[in-house]
């Protein structure tokens, strides 16, 4: 079984992921922080990517988080995203998942902190 | 001001895979099946639940809750209630008796933050699951997984809390037990009951309506909530945060996830409500020790990760 060589672009982060792997929890194994983890199931969006190059599958994810014309321009879940090939990623956290507290300190959206 | 409406009655989840999930909920959880219907749901309960069921998945593209219902004490009542929330100015729609298999009729209505609920008089009544009762042991033998002694109460994100603390309150005759207050004297976060529970039901302020926080199942003792996160860990669920304790209720706590991302809890403990108690209050500025009272930090998916 292969292993493919995951990037993302923002941190240039790189890790392996194997090919029946998640890329989130490949991620994650290597103890890197180059996308943020939430709940690992497709279903809050904070972990969302866009592909930038690279073949790969998705196991279900919400329409809410990725809608099906996303879903055709790249965007994925990382926590539902297995690679085929090597990847370049870049993440894009679903607008839905960075609304924060109002009137409290708001969470910031993790890729502002990998941009440094 | 009671109103007739008694307690959590069940919560209804999308979820992406139907049997993933109730694998989760069976097997990890250690609720029960007890039924399923034409349209594909599966009807689920804890063991010491007296009532047919009280958590419904339903397969969807989306996750997150379609509803959370509350048990009134009868069809009176029902009816007076409908009259009542009408009269708050929301619209209230008609379930006929057995859309949920054997529930009796239901109302339902969209609060101000964003969130389905329901009210409903009758409920097929089962008694607990594995126990008798007339002199009955003090647990059934055959629970899997971590034996969940009954659904709780939900966390839920939304807006207009403000509205929604009337509705809950002056209209459905809930008492508040906790608050998180900011500076500027807003509450950002209100935790109601109908009972001597720390809460029946939770709100936290959010930008968007109609998100899902968490659905809390009730375990016994800090001993369970361990053995909860070694199950996790056995079946390498996603974990959220825990084991730990929150400093609102002072519920010792773990947070996890089902298979499609919609967090669970389990908790033990807490603080108990009688009516005449005044609220107790936590200042924004301490949110993250009111949240996780060991930490004293919240994580950022506290406040991020929703359905
Ligand atoms: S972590 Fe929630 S959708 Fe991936
Ligand atoms: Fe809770």
């Amino acid at each position: 079984m292969s292993d493919y060589v995951i990037t993302e672009q923002h941190s240039q982060q790189s890790f392996t992921c194997k090919q029946d792997e998640f890329v989130l929890k490949a991620m994650e194994n290597h103890g890197l922080h180059a996308i943020a983890v939430g709940c690992r199931g497709g279903g809050c969006g904070v972990c969302r990517v866009k592909v930038i190059a690279g073949s790969y599958e998705c196991a279900r994810m919400s329409k809410a988080q990725v809608s099906t014309e996303q879903q055709q321009q790249g965007y994925a879940l990382a926590c539902r995203l297995k690679p085929t090939s090597d990847l370049i990623i870049e993440c894009s956290p679903s607008p839905l998942a960075i609304t924060g507290l109002t009137g409290v300190a708001k969470a910031k959206p993790k890729h502002t902190e990998v941009i440094k | 001001m009671r109103k007739g409406v008694l307690r959590p009655g069940h919560i209804q989840l999308r979820v992406l895979d139907l049997e993933a999930s109730v694998e989760h909920y069976v097997e990890l959880l250690g609720l029960h099946e007890t039924d399923r219907d034409e349209q594909g749901r599966v009807y689920l309960k804890a063991w010491s639940e007296v009532d047919k069921f009280s958590l419904v998945l339903r397969e969807a593209n989306e996750p997150g809750m379609d509803f959370m219902a509350f048990k009134v004490v009868d069809d009176a009542t029902l009816e007076t209630l409908t009259a009542d929330i009408e009269a708050f100015g929301l619209e209230v729609t008609h379930k006929a008796a057995g859309d949920l298999k054997d529930c009796g009729r239901r109302i339902q209505f969209t609060a101000p933050s964003g969130h389905v609920f329901e009210l409903y008089a009758e409920k097929t009544y089962t008694g607990k699951w594995g126990v008798e009762e007339t002199n009955p042991e003090a647990w059934p033998r055959a629970l899997r997984g971590m034996k969940a002694v009954r659904f709780d109460h939900c966390l839920l994100y939304g807006d207009e809390l403000a509205k929604t603390f009337d509705l809950f309150v002056d209209v459905l005759g809930f008492y508040l037990a906790e608050q998180v207050i900011d500076p500027d004297g807003n509450r950002i976060a209100q935790f109601l009951t109908l009972s001597m529970k720390a809460h029946d039901i939770a709100f936290i302020q959010h930008e968007e309506k109609a998100k899902f926080h968490h659905a809390s199942f009730f375990l016994e003792t800090w001993e369970d909530i361990l053995r909860a996160a070694d199950l996790i860990s056995m079946t390498d669920t996603s974990l959220d945060i825990g084991p730990t304790r929150h400093g609102i209720t002072h519920g010792k706590t773990i947070y996890f996830f089902d298979p499609s991302g919609n967090r669970n809890e389990v908790f033990a403990g807490g603080d108990y409500m009688y009516p005449d108690h005044n609220p107790i209050t936590w200042k924004a500025e301490d949110l993250g020790k009111a949240i996780f009272y060991h930490d004293r930090v919240l994580n950022e998916r506290f406040l991020t990760v929703l359905t």
